[in-house]
C-alpha cells in the first residue's frame, strides 16, 4: 500500500521553479530516500508532503488524505523533522519532549524515546548546551513522540561528524524496523546508499531516477571510468573522438575518461599511437555518484560549485 | 486550551532564565526610583512638580523604563530570533499552531510587566512613602491599554524586519523614541512643552498613569495644563487605537518563517 503517493507535483515561487515534475510513491514500512545536489527541490517536494506548502499543480497524497484539506489529521499521523529547525536555546530536553508530546492525541511515551535515542541521560540539559549529535537524536525525538505513521527527515546527517553521522544512520534503522515509514532527504551519496530501500533521484526539479541504491548503480554500470596521469602534455581531443568515450575532465594532472565498452583498450591504444605513458593508470568502480552523472548528465556536486 | 496554558509555564520558564530581561525588565525600574529617592533633594516637595517631589513624579517614568524593556526589546528579539532559529516552522508541522506560542510570549510579558509595576508601586510606597495609586482602576487601564499598544508595536517590529539583527536595530531606535518621550532620560518638566505634549499620547502612557497614580495632586498637574482627576480619556482612547493598528499590521505582515 503506498503511504504517501506524489503525482506532476509542481511548485514555484515567483519566477523560480522550485519543484518542475515530481512523482513518486513511497510504500508502508520503507526508508525512501529523495536524493539530489542542493537546490534540486528536495526541501520543497517534502514542505508539500508535510502540508506546510500548497502545491501549484499536481496532487499530493499522505495516508489517503490531502495534506492541504486534511492537515490537522495528518499532522498528528506525520512527524516531521526539517533542516535548520532548532528549539529555544534555554529550554531543557525533558521539557522540550513534555511539551511537545503534549500537542498529540495518542503520544509516545518520551522517556522511552528518550532512552532508545540514547539521550536519556541529558533531560536535564538546555538545548543550546548539547552537542551537534545530540541536537539531532532530540530532533528525531520530537519527530517521533507523536506516535506517526510515517516520519520525514530532512537533511539528518548534515554538520555532524562522521562517527556521529553512523550513529544516527542505526538510529533511522531501527526507526523503520519499528513500523514507521521514513522519508529521508539528503544530499549524501553514501547516506543513501546505506540507509534508504528505494530512491528517488531528484535534479533541476525533476526526478532523474528511481529505484533501489543497487538498481541505480547497475543503470550506470556499463558506464567506466579511467584515470591516469599523461607523461607529456595530451589533448583531450584524441580521446574524445573516440567512440567509446563520452566524457573527458581534469582533475589536477590527472586525466579522467568516462566511457562504455571496451574503454581501457581504446585509450592505451591512442595513447601508444602517440608515444605517451600513463602513469598513475587506474580504472574505478561504478558508485552512486557515478550512477548520478551516468543518470542526470551532470556531476553530483555542480551546484555547490565546487 | 490546555496547551497553551502548558506554552504559557514553559514561556514563563524561558523568560526566568534571561536574567538580561527579568532584572531590567522587571527589577531595575524598582532599583532606579529607590536609588533617585536615596538623594534628599529629590525626596523634598518643590515648586518645579507643583510642590510634589521628584519620587513621584518620576515613578510613572521609571515604569515606562521597564515596560520598554519588556514590550520593544525583549519581546521583538524573543520572535524573531523564535522565526529565524526555525522554532515556529518546527511547531507549525504538529497539531498545534505556532500562534499559540505568540499568544504565550505576550501572556508571560504581560505577567512581567504587572510584576514590575506592582513591585515599583509597593516599593515606592513603603520605601519613599509614594502614595498608592489614586485611581486603582484607571491605573490599572492605564497600564493595559498603553502597554498593550507598546507590545503590538514590538509585534509589530518583528513582523517587519527580515532578521534578528535588523529587528533589534528598529528595537533600539523605538526603545530611545519611547524612552526619551516617556520622560525617562530627562524628567518631562525640562522638555519642550510640545515634546510633552506628543509624550501623553506615545505608549506606554505616562501621563496617564501619572494621572491615575496622583489624581489632582501637584506630581500630575506639573507638565499637564488643566489634568485633574483619572486619565483624559483621549489620551487612552489613541492609545488603544495604536495598539489595535499595529496589532493588526503585525497580523497582516507577519511571516511565520
Amino acid at each position: 500500500m503506498a503511504v504517501i503517493e506524489v503525482t506532476n507535483l509542481h511548485k514555484r515561487y515567483g519566477e523560480t521553479v522550485a519543484v518542475d515534475d515530481v512523482s513518486f510513491a513511497v510504500e508502508e514500512g520503507e526508508i525512501f530516500g529523495i536524493l539530489g545536489p542542493n537546490g534540486a527541490g528536495k526541501t520543497t517536494t517534502v514542505e508539500c508532503v508535510a502540508g506546510l506548502r500548497a502545491p501549484d499543480r499536481g496532487t499530493v497524497t499522505v495516508l489517503g488524505r490531502d495534506p492541504q484539506r486534511d492537515a490537522a489529521e495528518l499532522r498528528q499521523r506525520v512527524g516531521v523533522q526539517l533542516q535548520e529547525s532548532r528549539l529555544p536555546d534555554k529550554l531543557k530536553v525533558a521539557e522540550a519532549m513534555d511539551l511537545y508530546s503534549s500537542f498529540y492525541r495518542r503520544p509516545a511515551d518520551w522517556n522511552t524515546l528518550l532512552e532508545s535515542l540514547g539521550v536519556a541521560d541529558k533531560r536535564g540539559t538546555q538545548f543550546r548546551k548539547l552537542s551537534g549529535g545530540q541536537k539531532q537524536r532530540l530532533s528525531i525525538a520530537l519527530a517521533l513522540v507523536g506516535s506517526p505513521a510515517v516520519a520525514v527527515l530532512d537533511e539528518l546527517t548534515t554538520g555532524l561528524d562522521p562517527q556521529a553521522r553512523r550513529d544516527t544512520w542505526d538510529l533511522i534503522e531501527q526507526v523503520r524496523d519499528s513500523g514507521i515509514t521514513i522519508v529521508l532527504v539528503t544530499h549524501f551519496m553514501d547516506e543513501a546508499e546505506r540507509l534508504c530501500d528505494r530512491i528517488a533521484l531528484v535534479d533541476s526539479g525533476r526526478v532523474a531516477a528511481l529505484d533501489t541504491p543497487a538498481g541505480l548503480v547497475a543503470r550506470a554500470a556499463e558506464e567506466q571510468r579511467v584515470r591516469f596521469r599523461p607523461s607529456v602534455s595530451l589533448d583531450d581531443g584524441l580521446l574524445a573522438d573516440l567512440p567509446e568515450v563520452t566524457r573527458v575532465e581534469r582533475a589536477g594532472r590527472q586525466v579522467v575518461v568516462t566511457g562504455t565498452g571496451n574503454l581501457l583498450h581504446a585509450i592505451t591504444s591512442v595513447l601508444a599511437r602517440n608515444h605517451i605513458i600513463a602513469e598513475e593508470l587506474r580504472v574505478e568502480q561504478t558508485s552512486l555518484d557515478d550512477a548520478f552523472v551516468a543518470l542526470t548528465g551532470r556531476r553530483f556536486d555542480d551546484e555547490e560549485g565546487k | 486550551m490546555s496547551t497553551l496554558v502548558k506554552l504559557t509555564a514553559v514561556e514563563g520558564r524561558l523568560f526566568l532564565r534571561e536574567p538580561m530581561a527579568v532584572i531590567f525588565g522587571v527589577v531595575f525600574p524598582t532599583i532606579l526610583l529607590l536609588g533617585m529617592g536615596a538623594i534628599p533633594v529629590l525626596r523634598e516637595p518643590s515648586p518645579d512638580f507643583g510642590g510634589a517631589r521628584f519620587v513621584e513624579f518620576w515613578a510613572p517614568s521609571a515604569l515606562v523604563l521597564g515596560l520598554g524593556i519588556l514590550g520593544v526589546q525583549h519581546i521583538p528579539a524573543t520572535i524573531a530570533t523564535y522565526r529565524e532559529n526555525g522554532i515556529l516552522r518546527r511547531m507549525s508541522t504538529t497539531p498545534v499552531h505556532p500562534g499559540k506560542v505568540l499568544a504565550a510570549q505576550l501572556i508571560v510579558a504581560l505577567a512581567a510587566a504587572a510584576a514590575a509595576a506592582g513591585l515599583l508601586v509597593v516599593a515606592a510606597w513603603l520605601v519613599l512613602d509614594v502614595p498608592l495609586p489614586e485611581h486603582p482602576w484607571w491605573f490599572t487601564l492605564a497600564f493595559v491599554v498603553g502597554y498593550g499598544a507598546l507590545l503590538a508595536i514590538g509585534i509589530l517590529i518583528a513582523a517587519v524586519t527580515p532578521n534578528v539583527r535588523t529587528a533589534n536595530g528598529f528595537a533600539m531606535l523605538a526603545y530611545m523614541a519611547f524612552m526619551f518621550l516617556g520622560g525617562v532620560f530627562l524628567p518631562r518638566f525640562t522638555l519642550p512643552d510640545v515634546v510633552v505634549r506628543i509624550g501623553d499620547y506615545t505608549p506606554p502612557g505616562v501621563q496617564a498613569l501619572l494621572d491615575a497614580w496622583f489624581g489632582d495632586t501637584g506630581a500630575a498637574t506639573a507638565v499637564g495644563v488643566e489634568t485633574a482627576g483619572p486619565p483624559q480619556l483621549a489620551q487612552l482612547a489613541i492609545m488603544a487605537l495604536i495598539a489595535v493598528a499595529a496589532g493588526a499590521v503585525a497580523a497582516k505582515l507577519f511571516r511565520w518563517e
